[in-house]
């Protein structure tokens, strides 16, 4: 029910590598380009933020592992790009030159500043009523799974599923990651920060009193 | 499929601008990074009335710092204190608060912190050499929405006499990150 992304938990992976302070520096040029390339294909506005996150989830599970950070971005977003048919797979393959109907998006050098100082916020009006109030005992549904698309996005990770947790915070609508990310509208819903007791996640918690907060949409939680 | 070769089909159809890329490599590799934070954590620690502001409503303050943008859009700030520590993570993917921090670190996105930070904070902890006192408490945040945290770390003491630049210089990115605490001073 789960894909490969679905990380939180796992044991096996090995040490944390700890780096320099200050901003990382991008060791080859690829990587940055890469970046780069993926924010300015974002602007030309024919996807969403949770489209695209769903594309890089999406990669088989051999590829996930073995590629590097970016080149899931670049794997993810070319197939986004022929997702959403801003390139054809002939487009891939012989580089044809023609213009395209979308080059008047282009980001230039002079709106860069601007756009990502604008950024893309994801809260809405909502008529959906807020259900629980903070300090609330609710409980996480299970099994973690998109309930509108089957194999879809969600953002509840499997770790988290089926736990009682206590209402911490309330942020408001936000569009909910589980239909915005299939085309089927923004659908916002109060999303909440939900608090759990480490115990009641894991086997053998660390320390009685730690404690795992997750940003959780109404649509993911039931009450007690 | 190689990066260059994808750029060059989307500039030769007119979709991306190589100029533009180098300006979003500038942007994030010499512009946007951990200052920013660092600048909002020393307000917070000098000035009582800034920091209830902050910690109430995070957007407003920081957009009048003029760090809104990209992967910021949505800000909470969480403090530490002697009984609980902070520490972020994004189990799913890799969020951050880009416009405060910058680009994350390797190590934030790797498979190890992304499956390790919510299971056992206190031994990735102690890979960054962070001991925490038996009787403080780890509050893992998963970054699961487009909500940003950024921890505000204890002032650290001995800091009394300092102004904003000199304590801005003790907050390092981990330690806004929740994996690292603030350098002592001297």
């Amino acid at each position: 029910m789960t894909r490969v992304h679905d990380m939180g938990g796992r044991f096996g992976d090995g040490p944390v590598v700890p780096e320099p302070q200050g901003i990382p520096v991008l060791e080859a040029e690829w990587q940055a380009r890469a970046l780069a390339v993926t924010l300015a294909a974002g602007s030309l506005g024919q996807w969403n933020i949770d489209m695209s996150r769903h594309a890089r989830e999406c990669l088989s599970p051999r590829d996930y592992a073995r590629f590097s950070y970016f080149e899931k971005w670049i794997a993810a977003l070319v197939d986004i790009l022929v997702q959403t048919g801003v390139l054809t797979p002939e487009d891939l393959a012989d580089g044809d030159d023609g213009p395209h109907p979308l080059s008047d998006r282009k980001l230039t050098r002079d709106r860069v500043a601007r756009v990502l100082a604008k950024g893309g916020p994801a809260d809405r009006p909502s008529k959906v009523p807020v259900r629980f109030s903070v300090g609330q005992a609710v409980r996480t549904l299970r099994p973690a799974a998109n309930r509108l698309v089957e194999g879809g996005h969600t953002r509840l990770p499997a770790y988290a599923a089926g736990a009682q947790g206590y209402i911490q915070r309330l942020h408001g609508a936000h569009v909910l990651p589980d239909s915005n990310a299939h085309r089927l509208g923004e659908a916002p819903e109060p999303l909440y920060s939900v608090r759990f007791a480490a115990s009641e996640l894991w086997a053998d918690p660390e320390h009685p009193d730690d404690q795992v907060i997750l940003d959780l949409w109404q649509s993911y939680l039931v009450p007690l | 499929m190689r990066v260059k070769a994808l750029e060059t089909i989307l500039t030769r159809k007119g979709l991306v601008d190589p100029a533009a890329l180098d300006e979003i490599i500038d942007t994030y590799q010499n512009r946007i990074g951990p200052k920013n934070g660092a600048e909002v954590v020393a307000r917070a620690w000098s000035d009582p009335a800034f920091r209830g502001a902050l910690l109430r409503d995070a957007d407003s303050v920081i957009a009048e710092m003029g760090h809104y943008g990209r992967q910021g859009e949505h800000v909470v700030v969480v403090e530490n204190t002697p009984e609980i520590h902070n520490m972020v993570v994004c189990t799913l993917c890799s969020c951050y608060p880009w416009p405060l921090l910058g680009i994350p670190p390797g190590w934030y996105k790797s498979d190890a912190y992304r499956a390790r930070a919510v299971r056992e904070p206190r031994r990735v902890l102690a890979e960054f050499g962070v001991t925490l006192p038996e009787a403080t408490a780890v509050r893992v945040w998963d970054s699961t929405a487009e909500v940003r945290y950024l921890v505000l770390p204890m002032r650290p003491e001995g800091t009394e006499s300092m102004d904003l630049t000199q304590l801005s210089e003790l907050v390092t990115r981990d330690s806004m990150i929740g994996t690292g605490l603030p350098k002592s001073p001297r």
